[in-house]
């Protein structure tokens, strides 16, 4: 064992100075599994930046959380089979918060797009959010400064409003927002709170935000429109069987017979999840597919360069073959010295990976797995040795009066 | 008969050696009936014009190749049952080979192609560079460890070539026309070197077609059409400068 591991040191010398006074041909030869280790590895970079800052944004709609809604988040069948739905309106949500028992918290939600103005200031754009006092526990959200809606306000469809940081920050700038009125589409609200910055979901931000009493929502901005129940589960691991009860309550409050389908739709979590698992793996194949042909060529370029320098150096075969050098141990030359040359191939594409990453990362979250860059680094390492196989037993084979007759 | 034979003094025994090489369909003789003794410290010289097998004879010496029928038995080995591995084991331990082109690496310098046959004998780099600096030094290239073959001059390379055939305490030096890429005065100097190794009690055996060099040797064959046509001790033995 000890010997091997010598002969492996000094096989790995050799090929490394046969390397070294290649230079450029060497480096030329390893192109291809450098662009394949970088595609593969900056694929992974992007997809694992992405599944981070997704589930952490999807943490933000709660797991323990489901969705009354018209419609599914993600079509299954196609729209037609769904445009007949009858809203969801307050009838499903008292009915819900009267019958569930699996519910910690249910509250209505509805939102709309409006301009919010405080004196001259005008900011377009802001999603106005309906809700009541609930909302503070079905969602992930907390008031910094000021106190949220109270049931009184829900209760009293009160003019009150608890606005996110941009709203505040563009509107008042240093100025204390408590207690002003400001204007959505011309109707005065007074503001009782400011939210805690939340950042972006899905890239929308979610500071260009204004909570206002369900009821006052409907009372200035129709009240033929969409709500989406929001139900928090009592305990978060009995889900299904929350589902299971909602759809009671619902199926009995709409009436449906045993023969009719559901007209509503209950959505969670898991669903976004799977979706965007769909999403991803379709990226990951085609990134490991385009990696794995440019590591295929390559291979085959490492192939190529080394027979061309098997049939260079037959005479410096000959030579060690006829000082000693068994078979195995020329094999073992060239096998190290292609693996060496795909290794550092694969090295510099994860550099070139790691590099391409932080540039990305200035508009999208890229992260490179640590485990990622080694294990890729080993399989251009697996491919030198692969290709290097046919190049190196031709070097063995070679006879040595007929090697060292060659000039 | 057993693979081990205790015969006192004998380095080289051919038994009925033939070579034949396969060209096609006909088989050509290169080698017939070749039977022969060297002892060891003797200075033969292996002669004979192009054709005649003395480099079929060589590479069968060197254990580069195999008898067709026969015994070839070295140092008390009968290396024509050996494997390729144990044939490999034979030339790095038994035999230092000096060919006429020198053969070293040209991109290695002087002492990485003295190391080269430690290397494949599997002594640790410590070891190797002590041993391959006192064989350079012992000729002549002290001052020239780290020049690579291209920064030699001939006589060099062939001394190269020398201390590195002998890293390795070989039972015969091999030589192929050591002087055949040489000027007359540095392939001198190369014989001189030989013949301070045979006196210093190695075995050489030099294959070459220059009467001048086989002068040297205390014993020259001769072959011819693969037969050993002479086999004579040279008596006068000083005879250094003929012209």
């Amino acid at each position: 064992m000890k010997a091997f591991i010598l002969d492996v040191f000094e096989a790995a010398k050799i090929a490394g100075r046969a390397l070294r006074s290649n230079k450029i041909r060497s480096f030329l030869a390893t192109l291809g599994i450098v662009i394949g280790v970088m595609t593969v590895v900056l694929m992974i970079t992007i997809i694992a930046g992405l599944n981070m800052s997704f589930q952490r944004q999807l943490a933000a709609i709660g797991s323990g959380t489901l969705y009354v809604d018209r419609y599914p988040w993600i079509f299954d069948d196609d729209f037609f089979s769904y445009r007949n739905r009858p809203r969801i309106s307050m009838k499903e949500y008292l009915a819900i918060s009267r019958y569930c028992t699996k519910a910690k918290a249910v509250t209505p939600y509805s939102d709309t797009m409006r301009p919010v103005g405080f004196k001259s200031e005008v900011l377009s754009g802001v999603y106005i959010v309906g809700t009541t006092d609930a909302y503070l526990e079905t969602s992930d959200v907390m008031p910094e400064v000021g106190r949220f809606i109270s049931a009184t306000d829900a209760n009293a469809n009160r003019d009150v409003v608890v606005i996110g940081t941009t709203v505040a920050e563009k509107l008042f700038k240093e100025r204390n927002p408590i207690g002003q009125m400001v204007r959505i589409s011309g109707h005065e609200f007074r503001v009782i709170g400011v939210l805690e910055k939340q950042g972006t979901m899905f890239g929308q931000s979610l500071d260009s935000q204004a909570i206002i009493p369900l009821g006052s929502l409907m009372k200035y901005f129709g009240r033929h429109r969409d709500v989406t129940i929001i139900v928090k589960a009592a305990d978060p691991k009995q889900l299904d069987e929350l589902k299971d009860e909602l759809t009671g309550v619902l199926r009995r409050v709409r009436k449906l017979g045993p023969a009719d389908k559901d007209n509503f739709a209950i959505n969670e979590q898991g669903q976004l999840m799977s979706m965007y698992t769909q999403l991803t793996s379709g990226v990951y194949s085609a990134g490991i597919i385009i990696g794995g042909i440019s590591l295929l060529v390559g291979g085959i370029g490492i192939m190529n360069i080394m027979l061309v320098s098997v049939t260079e150096r037959t005479q410096e075969i000959g030579i060690r073959k006829a000082l000693g050098a068994k078979k195995s141990q020329i094999m073992r030359q060239f096998l190290i010295e292609s693996a060496l040359i795909c290794l550092i191939g694969g090295t510099i594409g994860v550099g070139l990976a790691w590099g391409g990453g932080k540039i990305i990362n200035q508009w999208l979250p890229a992260v490179m797995p640590i485990s990622v860059a080694i294990a890729s680094t080993m399989f251009a390492a697996l491919v030198g040795i692969f290709f290097g196989i046919f190049p190196a037993a031709k070097a063995a084979r070679l006879d040595p009066i007929v090697a060292l007759r060659k000039e | 008969m057993g693979r081990k034979m205790a015969e006192d003094g004998i380095l080289i025994k051919f038994v009925n050696v033939e070579k034949t090489y396969q060209i096609g369909e006909i088989e050509v003789p290169a080698l017939r009936a070749i039977n022969l003794i060297i002892h060891k410290g003797e200075y033969v010289a292996i002669m004979g014009p192009s054709g005649s097998g003395k480099s079929t004879m060589m590479n069968l010496i060197g254990c580069l190749d195999t008898v067709s029928t026969g015994e070839y038995w070295l140092a008390g080995e009968n290396v024509s049952e050996l494997t390729d591995n144990e044939l490999a084991h034979i030339r790095n331990r038994r035999i230092g080979f000096v060919f006429q082109t020198f053969n070293l690496l040209p991109r290695a310098n002087a002492f990485r192609n003295v190391e080269l046959p430690l290397i494949y004998a599997g002594v640790g780099p410590g070891i190797r560079k002590e041993r391959a600096i006192e064989a350079l030094k012992n000729v002549g290239l002290g001052d020239r460890i780290n020049h690579k073959p291209a920064e030699l001059s001939g006589g060099q390379r062939q001394r190269v070539a020398i201390a590195r055939a002998l890293i390795n305490n070989p039972s015969l030096i091999l030589a192929d026309e050591p002087t055949g890429n040489l000027d007359s005065a540095t392939g001198e100097e190369i014989l001189q070197i030989f013949d301070k190794l045979h006196s210093a009690g190695n075995t050489m055996v030099v294959v070459t077609h220059e009467e001048s060099v086989a002068g040297r040797a205390a014993r020259v064959i001769r072959l011819f059409d693969g037969q050993v046509v002479s086999d004579t001790y040279n008596h006068v033995h000083a005879q250094t400068t003929m012209e």
